[in-house]
């Protein structure tokens, strides 16, 4: 481990709130992105389930 | 082939869809290494310690807090003149990494500060106006969400844009403007004498390259998702519609 000396608390405590955000940045977009994208495809089925049944009467 | 093709929202997801994971792992490998090499294999400095190490993150952070608003001034004008939903949709999407990235300076420049001034905060022309604009990232997120109908949403969040935009330029140049306060000036510079020394100059470089390529990264991916949101908007509605 480096030898941040007196000022390890505050190099330390930047680089876990810098992370901390980083990763709640990422998950958030990153999950929005994918719930997104499965209700668009369910969206899609069911539109595409709708027009087949027109189709048909 | 012209940029302006990108516009449309099939192409676009067309174009951008291996783009992302390769941005990506790029972005992941240089934060990563930019990092390392800065926190583990720099010295000290001579002045200020081992809080030299907080550069890596507060100078990427607030390089990029104001370019992306600058980016979100870009398109929202794009908007505004030529009415291309992607363009709208990319400013939107740009917003909450911007505004992650000016809390992330803000954060890191308080602790920063605090040992090398004595205080967390002091009402400096730079500090201010980076005070400023995130309260702008912060209004212009809220107004996104509060108002339903996209186009007017888009509408008044680029009119939000141009104003922020004082406050964006402000943050870069408030040293320059006003010689006063406790902020020094720009980190990297053409002129070696203002330049910060070589040893951490390189890390410096690779972790900026990082940042801005998980900006990219982040917000292709919140582009491509808000593209998917307003497809799934506009089936929801001709299913009510229908039903």
């Amino acid at each position: 481990m480096t030898d941040l000396g007196k000022y390890a608390v505050e190099v330390l405590s930047a680089y876990a709130v810098t992370l901390a955000l980083l990763v709640v940045l990422v998950l958030g977009i990153g999950l929005r992105s994918r719930r997104t994208r499965a209700a668009l495809a369910r969206a899609e089925a069911a539109a595409k389930a709708a027009a087949d049944r027109h189709d048909h009467a | 082939m012209s940029l302006w093709e990108y516009a449309n929202p099939t192409r676009f997801m067309a174009a951008t869809r291996h783009l992302v994971p390769v941005t990506s792992a790029l972005a992941g490998i240089c934060i990563v290494a930019g990092l390392i090499w800065g926190f583990f294999f720099t010295p000290d400095d001579f002045r200020m310690g081992s809080t030299v190490k907080i550069i890596y993150l507060h100078v990427p952070s607030a390089l990029l807090a104001i370019n992306a608003w600058l980016m979100m001034l870009v398109t929202s004008l794009v908007w505004l003149i030529r009415r291309h939903h992607v363009s709208a949709l990319a400013a939107k999407a740009a917003a909450p990494v911007g505004l992650t990235m000016t809390l992330i300076a803000l954060i890191t420049g308080a602790i920063w500060g605090q040992p090398m001034w004595g205080t967390w905060w002091v009402w400096d022309p730079r500090l201010t106006s980076f005070l400023v604009l995130f309260l702008f990232y912060l209004g212009y997120v809220a107004l996104w969400a509060t108002i339903e109908d996209p186009d007017t949403a888009a509408d008044l969040t680029s009119v939000l844009c141009l104003v922020g935009s004082v406050f964006a330029l402000l943050s870069r140049y408030a040293v320059l403007f006003w010689n006063q306060g406790l902020h020094q000036g720009a980190s990297l510079s053409l002129d070696k004498e203002e330049n910060v020394a070589d040893v951490f100059y390189q890390p410096l470089l690779l972790s900026m390259a990082g940042f801005i390529l998980l900006f990219i990264a982040l917000v292709l991916i919140g582009t491509r998702t808000e593209i998917r949101a307003r497809r799934l908007h506009v089936l929801n509605l001709r299913a009510r519609a229908g039903a």
